[in-house]
């Protein structure tokens, strides 16, 4: 399996992915955002079609729309209240974009299947490149910002009382999730790319009880998920999303299971 | 008194539009006294305890904190917090929260001590490595109440962090607010309803009323005084 280019660049960039993915999903499902991370994917999608459409590499799309749009739902949504609804509307717009780009571009229907859904073959070792540099400069940004985030994260009401800029940090957040999200897209696609966002870090909430902890694990598993997928992808020949997200699912799911039984004890 | 005052109110009003929630409000606190802020729903406790925080500016007046050794850190408690029963983290990791700054991910050595030594000094030292989703009401006041104090403020605030315990709870956790207040002269407003507490931990008062303020010793201050003052539009 790593006599093949693509395979060695599939399991470094898969590689990448979970480590990156498995620190911000800490923060991302302590600060509830599973819904704005799904969002962002989708925005993700359009911005890799409007790449397509100017000719440009779908990574450098992607994250010209995700880091603008983060900018603008943080804004928009700094009320909770209203902050499903101005998700939602967002997402419906970005879904629509994308699909209008994609048609402007006049690519056929396998290109979007590649997009939405991620590819193993098309990964090139500048392409690993690229997502080595933006994953040190997401780590790089939560490491110096780390004790404001984690405060603002798991106790929003102390940090706002102990008067944190928690308006800034949300926005700085978001622009980190959504360079995670063009990251990570490359691999699994934008349309599932929340799971390794959202799901091991969802897990490892049950069984580790403090921050450092939770990403161990949740780096942990979603480097089991991808490693698995890639692997299993290549044995059989199906697509690597669905083995990554079957995979991540079904840890969720044993966790959920494990957690009412610890209750009924 | 001998103790230097540490925070100052002087002709303190916050109007929102169209209504004045208080106006000319003067208060002087001193280091180590305790005192309870009364009054009933809506008369501004809240508010004024944000213009404190220099969450919200004042329409007029100042709020000022006066220098004394060290200068003025405040922690505060408030009545709720979104903590659910599955939030994961420990008590211990939960308090060590507030240490924030520029520094490390990682807590120091010094910093680990400070966090201990505040669980022993709120009675959670045995509770520290549960998870707080899973606490009971109590424990997890203290645990508010143990993040407020790791930073070593000489000024705490209580926002009604009491207003949801049962007595027993309630008597609790203001014996170990009180018994910190005079061992480490520690600063307390109490923002409370509950005015047999207040006056049985409190030595001065504030009452908030529409018709304006009154303060005095927490001798002064009766529940009739309490039901008069509301009805004083």
């Amino acid at each position: 399996m790593f006599s093949y280019e693509f395979m060695r660049n599939a399991f470094a960039a898969g590689t990448i992915i979970a480590i990156i993915c498995g620190i911000m999903g800490v923060f991302v499902i302590a600060r509830n955002m599973s819904f704005l991370t799904h969002t962002l994917s989708e925005i993700g999608f359009s911005g890799a079609a409007f790449g397509v459409f100017a000719g440009w590499a779908p990574l450098n799309g992607m994250l010209l729309f995700t880091v603008i749009s983060s900018v603008i739902v943080g804004q928009l949504s700094a009320r909770s209240e209203r902050r499903e609804a101005a998700t939602s509307a967002i997402s419906a717009l970005f879904i629509g974009l994308g699909i209008l780009f994609l048609s402007l571009a006049n690519k056929n229907a396998s290109y979007a299947t590649s997009i939405l859904f991620g590819s193993v073959i098309g990964i090139s070792a500048s392409d690993v490149q690229q997502m080595l540099w933006l994953s040190i400069l997401v780590l790089i940004i939560v490491f110096v910002i780390y004790r404001f985030l984690k405060f603002d994260s798991f106790d929003h009401t102390g940090a706002r009382v102990k008067g944190l800029w928690t308006n800034t940090l949300s926005i700085t957040f978001l622009v980190l999730v959504a360079l995670s999200v063009s990251v990570a897209a490359q691999i699994v696609g934008s349309l599932l790319i929340f799971i390794l966002l959202t799901l091991p870090a969802a897990t490892a909430k049950y069984f580790a009880h403090t921050v450092g902890g939770m990403m161990i694990l949740a780096v942990g598993l979603a480097l089991i998920g991808v490693w698995a997928g890639l692997t299993l992808s290549y044995v059989t020949n199906y697509p690597v999303s669905f083995f990554i997200a079957a995979i991540e699912a079904v840890f969720y799911f044993l966790a959920l299971g494990w957690q009412k039984l610890q209750t009924a004890e | 008194m001998t103790e230097p005052a540490i925070l100052k109110l002087e002709n303190l009003g916050v109007t929102f539009p169209n209504h004045p929630v208080f106006t000319d409000l003067n208060l002087t606190i001193h280091q180590g006294e305790f005192w309870s802020i009364v009054g009933k729903n809506g008369v501004g406790k809240t508010t004024l305890m944000r213009a404190i925080l220099h969450q919200l500016r004042p329409t007029t007046g100042k709020v000022s904190y006066l220098p004394n050794a060290g200068g003025v850190k405040i922690g505060y408690v408030p009545q709720f917090r979104n903590i659910d029963s599955d939030y994961p983290l420990t008590i211990k990791d939960f308090v060590g929260l507030n240490l924030t700054g520029w520094k490390w991910p990682w807590l120091s050595r010094k910093e680990h001590a400070e966090i201990e030594h505040i669980l022993a000094e709120t009675g959670l030292t045995k509770l520290a490595k549960r998870p707080i989703g899973q606490a009971s009401g109590g424990e997890r006041q203290k645990a508010y109440l143990a993040q407020a104090l790791v930073e070593s403020p000489n000024l705490l605030i209580l926002d009604e962090s009491t207003a949801s315990l049962d007595p027993v709870t309630k008597t609790e956790l203001l014996d170990l607010v009180i018994e910190l207040n005079q061992r480490l002269h520690l600063t307390v407003l109490f923002v409370t309803h509950d005015i047999p507490m207040a006056r049985k931990y409190s030595s001065q008062y504030l009452m908030l009323t529409p018709a304006g303020a009154e303060q005095g010793p927490i001798s002064g201050l009766t529940q009739e005084k309490v039901w008069e003052g509301e009805k004083n539009v």
